[in-house]
């Protein structure tokens, strides 16, 4: 295991930014965990979509991004926002509609934009945030910075066609894309393979663009495949498709609780087989990375972050009602 | 500055290429984008001369893919830039409207105010170019229906100009029709070296009357003014009033014109059922009820798909002759 650490061009991390991928994939999956039950106790109203299960994939893609990088995430975005360096009080403030979160309340939690930190904002039309990230790469191309820019989307969204329109103009351009599929093998309700035909693959190298498939739940291997099309993204080699194979625990949302179309063996063999988190301490700790006790202590300062993530939620006022009205239209 | 009645005069496809051109080179940020529209100038030539003057990543012939362009218009508009996508047909917003009514007009107010959209989207309406029915509607009620965005429906060269100089410096994603028959009319337009832009929600009074208002659109205005000339001689003195743009609406003006007339006609080349005139008869009705001497007239496209044959589609637009002859019945004479 060690050796597998030592292997792969991540050897460039040291023990500190080991340590704090590994904390926070837990913060996302804390998040995620408390923001559920927050939900169950009717304190968050609306819609929400858990990505436990998937955090190696925001953060490791998200590790291999600078501050002035884009990303855009999608309806099941908590993890993208953490990973990319959200505050997790701002977070909690917007998904109990507050005036302090990311979006004074107005968006919730599949629309939190953070554009301090090159967050476009999460989207709820499924695949709709591609043609948006791939315009901030054509800016980045026109403004002639080096930046780059993620869309995350997940396999429900290969079947738009707005991916192809996109991909397609990001390849005879040479944009600085990326294209992120959390493929976690079910669109809503649907198991992928009844919904999508071929090769995934084949629908990026097709058109010639740089195209791998990963294991989405090891969080080295994103980081890995990532900073590789970031430096092509820089150095001006254009676009890449990601396909990061990964798995959702939860149901597709909150109402989806006894999710018939697929099967319980299936569920547990991923949560105790293949669990991103597990796998990542194991390795830190066999590599000597982190001691046990050290691992305690990220827990305990993961706990008290989310603690304070709410109490800073709970505390923010809701949105004065004359808000309504504001924002309709730029000056 | 109100619109010259002398000087240069340039057509409606002029005033518009004037418009990006000098914004262009004002605003290093402003790019053109959408099919055809570099070497070939566009299908209607709005563009013609622009690739030479700002090359070709300013001046970006896309793919056909109206969803894409206007999505990744809204993308760089994000992120520092003010694109003006060109959707050659106003009826291809029918591929465009997720972009458009889910994500453009969306984004400032879902982000609480921390991304601005500076994005114009140009497209065309109008019939009466035996386009038949996917290349000839005025589609502008589908936006306008939309918080979040501005609509703007020039009427004249000097209009248009100055208008859509106001689109590319708005922060705001804005839909600009141009109505593909009017773009070879001439009207007077300043020389270049005359700056002007003209501020939206301004309804423009196109000629001044008292016995009856007559609201329109676009290129119903000349079509009002058509029938106000005939009018005119027989003794009825109409007004004709120019909202300019639909969001937002000069609703004062509007309101003001028809209180003063006691009388109202709203023309405009939409589809009639749930259209413009509809919202406009709605805003006059609430808010001049007492003044009015006869109910509020609506003209709009026949609610029919656009046919191609010149018989079938001169009968879907509102003309001169039936603007008269609704005004006859409001008036009384």
């Amino acid at each position: 295991m060690s050796q597998e650490i030592m292997a792969a061009p991540s050897t460039t991390l040291n023990k500190d930014r080991l340590l704090e991928l590994y904390s926070r994939m837990l913060t996302i999956r804390e998040f995620e965990e408390k923001a559920q039950d927050l939900y169950s106790r009717t304190l968050i109203p609306g819609l929400l979509h858990s990505s436990v299960g998937q955090e190696a994939v925001a953060v490791g893609v998200c590790a291999a991004l600078r501050d002035d990088d884009y990303i855009a995430s999608t309806h099941r975005g908590h993890g993208h926002c953490i990973a990319k360096g959200a505050d997790i009080g701002r977070m909690f403030a917007e998904l109990f509609g507050k005036a302090e979160g990311y979006c004074r309340g107005k968006g919730g939690s599949m629309h939190i934009a953070n554009q301090a930190v090159g967050n476009l904002g999460a989207n709820a039309i499924v695949g709709g945030n591609i043609p948006i990230v791939t315009g901030a790469a054509l800016s980045a191309k026109m403004r002639a910075t080096d930046q780059v820019a993620v869309s995350f989307f997940g396999d429900g969204a290969l079947n738009q066609g707005i991916l192809l329109e996109s991909m397609n103009m990001a390849a005879i351009w040479s944009l600085p894309v990326i294209y992120a599929c959390e493929n976690n093998h079910y669109g809503e309700y649907t198991p992928m393979e009844l919904v999508t035909a071929g090769d995934i693959k084949q629908r990026g190298t097709s058109l010639g663009i740089a195209s791998e498939v990963v294991d989405g739940n090891d969080v080295l291997e994103v980081y890995r495949a990532t900073m590789e099309a970031v430096d092509r993204g820089r150095r001006g080699g254009g676009p890449t498709f990601l396909i990061f194979n990964t798995y959702r625990y939860y149901g597709h949302g909150m109402s989806d609780r006894d999710r018939p179309y697929r099967s319980r063996d299936e569920e547990k063999e991923w949560r105790e087989s293949r669990d991103p988190l597990d796998r990542f301490a194991a390795r830190l700790i066999d590599a000597g990375h982190m001691t046990p006790s050290e691992k305690d202590r990220i827990h305990t300062d993961v706990t008290g972050l989310i603690t304070r993530g709410v109490e800073f939620g709970t505390r923010s006022p809701f949105p004065d009602p004359d808000e309504v009205l504001k924002h309709v239209y730029a000056d | 500055m109100s619109t010259p009645t002398e000087g240069r005069e340039i057509t409606f496809a002029q005033a518009i290429n004037e418009a990006m051109h000098e914004e262009m080179q004002r605003d290093p940020s402003v790019f053109v984008l959408g099919e055809d529209v570099a070497a070939a100038g566009g299908v209607y030539k709005l563009t013609r001369g622009l690739l030479d003057a700002f090359g070709p990543e300013r001046v970006r012939d896309t793919p056909i893919s109206e969803a894409g362009i206007t999505g990744l218009a809204l993308g760089a508009a994000m992120t520092g830039m003010r694109p003006i996508a060109e959707i050659m047909f106003g009826d291809f917003l029918g591929l465009v409207m997720d972009q458009i009514a889910n994500q453009a007009a969306k984004v400032h107010y879902m982000s609480g105010g921390t991304f601005n959209v500076p994005l114009v989207i140009r497209t065309t309406m109008g019939a009466g170019r035996r386009a038949a029915a996917q290349h000839s509607q005025s589609l502008c009620a589908w936006v306008a229906h939309i918080p979040g965005l501005k609509v703007v429906l020039p009427s004249t060269p000097y209009d248009a100009k100055g208008l859509l100089k106001t689109a590319i410096r708005d922060n705001n994603p804005v839909i600009f029709f141009e109505d593909k028959m009017m773009y070879q009319k001439k009207g007077f337009v300043p020389d270049p070296s005359v700056e002007y832009a003209i501020p939206f929600g301004k309804a423009d009074v196109k000629r001044t009357g008292t016995d009856i208002t007559i609201i329109a659109t676009s290129s119903m205005v000349q079509v009002a003014l058509d029938a106000a000339e005939e009018l005119a001689r027989e003794g009825i003195d109409a007004e004709v009033i120019d909202p300019q743009t639909l969001t937002p609406l000069d609703e004062a003006s509007l309101i003001d014109s028809v209180k003063k007339t006691s009388r109202c006609i709203v023309v405009d080349e939409g589809y009639q059922r749930f259209g413009a005139t509809a919202e406009i008869a709605a805003v006059i009705g609430e808010n001049a009820f007492y003044h009015l001497d006869a109910p509020v007239h609506r003209m709009g496209a026949m609610d029919v798909p656009i046919p191609f044959s010149p018989i079938l589609e001169d009968q879907t637009i509102p003309n001169p002759t039936a603007v008269i002859k609704a005004a006859h019945t409001l008036v009384g004479r």
